[in-house]
């Protein structure tokens, strides 16, 4: 059915490259999982698996599916696929449902896909035995199928729907296990959080279908119009200020970058496909995906873009140095990685593409790095890593693959981690000096926290209770995948090895990636000094932990430079407590007062109607009854048994009858 | 010949003393007895009407009427024996039971 309108509207389908092949079909892509959900939701706990095997099968197909149309670009030649059907019409603006297929799309589609896959199948070990177990699934399933439609959407309105169902996706599995209140309350504040990105990113699409006159919410025709002048540049610059807006929301960017940490009390393999390696990435995607919008606004925007990422690049990174909590020295990580990524879309074109290819590898191995703190929480039961150490031995898959996550998080060679860090390096290099000096400080910083981590989890020895052991194949399996991408996929981007990747994605020119020898160094000894001082300093295990025992400055990190107070006693508490007593008050005297007056109005009619009920109509009843009883006991005296009365009657009426007759 | 009057009132008078003997009587042969008198007075009356008509149907009826004042009579006292072994009486002012 969408099939065939699909294909009847292609004949305005805008197409470039030679023969779409595939891409034609990127619109099953999302369709699979989307379809799968419901059927979770209604056939899961009836089938074998409790509907996993419904998840992984469609997430699977959808995988394979996206391989094939990034193999189909390789082979071809990359180029653009777009189609869409009329969705429905508002005034002169016709909305539409599309896909809009390029490189970007494509390695998107692929990137999602696989962590999701990937996922899907881990979360058969990890939420094993969980009393929601398929409900995780259908979430799953539906964030799956939401973030895909954010990735192929060609226009701004379908790109919005994908990116609220994430956002509620979002909401449902941090608060998966909501019977305890922490979980609830995170997921709240990650919901309210991010929405206060949402409203200005809505009000940014606004400005932009306004400014074509209301003509079309296409992303590309946008882009197009943007390009061409026909829009004056301070209302660009506002709408791409509201556009990051969102960004700043979903990609968990300072000042509202607060969620992110918290959303941790979610299940383990939530916060590796939705808080490390897709959602959070559509805001970097957003910036990148409307960056003739951009690039076209006044040259302040982006300043604003890279000032907003820097601050959160060091910022995130140092508070990730003093976490107990595995998952928020993860959590603090992927804040500062993203803001790589935000920082490096001010720099220009080529800051794009790398940012791109960051936010490629880094979802390779941060989900990597994800699970594999999933398979440590689930053998020791705790997520302090002063409750853990000397893993090593008992979890050795589990350590190996997390070593490799981590040196590539470090940005080592030839890890993924530094192909893409590199990259960063040589586009900030290029008259961004400060982002470029920003970015090595935190590369040492990320290096040293990444290494603390993984000697406090598996070195020395172990410091809690009970008996770790290994995590099932279906936990191990997905580790062991990760780390083989984690491992190989940097080479698509490197300079030496051709760097196929900036020939997939870029923006109107393919950059030329050369390996700059000095900006190679220069990152590789960052991150060596990082690795080798917390290798020094976290040989052995140390109570208390030095970054915790550094004075005021430990006590500012651990209270979060105190934005969670400020946030608390400045903005929530203010607007809360009047508007709750406020509502109290509504709710007490006028929804109460309505609703204790409808009762009384009821009780009263009630009473009336019991009135008439027994005077009136039951008056009647009984009358009747006691009339005709009353004329029986009468007439009963009649009946007297004798049958000669009987007879005597019967003659008297003969008689009589015979009068009658006679006289007639 | 015999007027048709003079058997008209026979009949009559026959009739009446039946109706008084079912009214007045209380044993239950007299009344049976009674109804056979009743009868026998419609019996007159048809033969009177036959021979005044000169048709033989009234006579074809009264002898039905004969035949079924028979078997009448057969089916009356067999309940008067049964009551009479029940209730060691066949006076009907005493069988009485269906009433109010």
């Amino acid at each position: 059915m969408v099939g065939a309108l699909l294909h009847q509207a292609e004949g305005a389908a805008e197409a470039v490259a030679g023969s779409p092949g595939l891409a034609k079909y990127a619109w099953v892509v999302p369709l699979l999982p989307l379809l799968s959900a419901p059927l979770i939701m209604f056939f899961g706990k009836r089938l074998p698996g409790k509907g996993w095997i419904l998840g992984v099968g469609s997430v699977g197909a959808a995988f394979l599916l996206s391989l094939g149309i990034l193999w189909h670009f390789v082979e071809n030649g990359f180029g653009i696929y777009a189609a869409s059907v009329d969705w429905f019409k508002i005034g002169p603006l016709q909305m539409t449902l599309g896909e809009y297929v390029d490189g970007l799309t494509a390695v998107m589609l692929v990137v999602v896909t696989a962590v999701s896959l990937c996922v899907h199948i881990y979360s058969i070990g990890y939420m094993h035995g969980d009393k929601r177990f398929t409900w995780f699934y259908v979430v799953l399933s539906m964030f799956t199928a939401a973030m895909l439609n954010v990735v192929i959407a060609d226009n701004l309105f379908q790109l919005l729907v994908g990116w609220e169902v994430m956002g509620v996706c979002s909401y449902l599995l941090i608060g998966h296990w909501w019977e305890e209140h922490v979980n609830s309350s995170s997921a709240i504040k990650a919901f309210l959080t991010t929405r206060i990105g949402d409203v200005p990113f809505m009000f940014g699409i606004f400005v932009l279908i306004a400014a074509t006159g209301f003509t079309t919410s296409n992303i590309q025709e946008i882009g197009h119009i943007v390009a061409g002048g026909a829009i004056s540049p301070a209302v660009v610059s506002i709408a791409a200020l509201l556009l990051f807006g969102g960004t700043i929301g979903k990609s968990a960017q300072f000042p509202l970058h607060v969620w992110l940490p918290d959303a941790m009390a979610g299940p383990t393999p939530v916060s590796a496909l939705i808080h490390a390696a897709t959602m959070v990435a559509a805001g970097v995607y957003l910036v990148g995906r409307m960056y003739e919008v951009f690039i076209h606004a006044n040259p302040w925007v982006l300043q604003v873009v890279g000032i907003v990422g820097g601050i959160t690049m060091v910022g995130a990174a140092l508070l990730g140095l003093v976490q107990d909590d595995i998952k928020r020295v993860l959590a603090y990580s992927t804040v500062s990685q993203l803001a790589y990524m935000v920082t490096l879309m001010s720099a220009g074109p080529a800051g794009r593409d790398a940012a791109f290819f960051h936010l490629f590898t880094h979802a390779f191995f941060k989900a990597l790095l994800f699970l594999g703190s999933g398979s440590v929480i689930h053998a020791c039961h705790t997520n302090n890593m002063s409750e853990m150490g000397g893993l090593r031995k008992k979890m050795p898959v589990t350590f190996w693959t997390f070593l490799i996550g981590s040196l590539a998080l470090a940005g080592l060679p030839p890890l993924a981690g530094f192909w893409s860090k590199d990259e960063l390096l040589v586009a900030a290099s290029k008259g961004h000096e400060v982002v470029f000096v920003i970015m090595l400080a935190t590369a040492v910083i990320t290096a040293f926290y990444t290494i603390r981590m993984v000697m406090q989890t598996f070195t020395g020895e172990y410091r809690g209770h009970g008996h770790p052991h290994e995590s099932p194949l279906s936990m191990t399996g997905p580790l062991v995948a990760l780390a083989g991408a984690t491992l190989f996929v940097g080479f698509l981007g490197a300079g030496p090895a051709k760097a196929v990747f900036f020939d997939w994605v870029f923006f109107e020119e393919p950059e030329l990636v050369e390996l700059v020898p000095w900006i190679a160094l220069l990152s590789i000894a960052a991150a060596t000094l990082g690795v080798v001082a917390g290798y020094l300093v976290y040989r052995r295990w140390r109570d208390p932990d030095p970054v915790r025992a550094m004075g005021p400055v430990s006590t500012l990190l651990e209270h979060k430079y105190y934005l969670d107070d400020i946030y608390w006693k400045g903005i929530i508490k203010p607007i809360r407590d009047p508007l709750s007593a406020a509502v109290y008050w509504t709710n007490q005297k006028i929804l109460d007062g309505a609703v204790n007056g409808a009762a009384r109005a009821a009780r009263e009619a009630g009473d009336g109607v019991q009135v008439v009920d027994k005077n009136v109509i039951d008056g009647a009843v009984n009358g009747l009854g006691q009339v005709t009883g009353f004329t029986g006991g009468l007439l009963r005296y009649l009946q007297s048994g004798n049958v000669q009365r009987y007879a005597a009657f019967l003659f008297g009426g003969v008689v009589i009858l015979a009068v009658i007759f006679t006289r007639i | 010949m015999i007027r048709l009057p003079l058997v008209l009132f026979f009949s009559a008078a026959l009739f009446s003393i039946g109706v008084y003997g079912v009214l007045a009587r209380r044993n239950a042969v007299l009344i049976l007895m009674s109804i056979e008198l009743m009868l026998n007075a419609v019996n007159i009356n048809l033969i009177g009407f036959s021979n005044l008509w000169k048709d033989l149907a009234g006579q074809v009826f009264a002898l039905f009427v004969i035949a079924v004042a028979a078997a009448e009579v057969g089916i009356g006292l067999a309940i008067v024996i049964l009551v009479y072994r029940n209730r060691e009486t066949i006076n009907v002012n005493e069988v009485n039971l269906l009433k109010w």
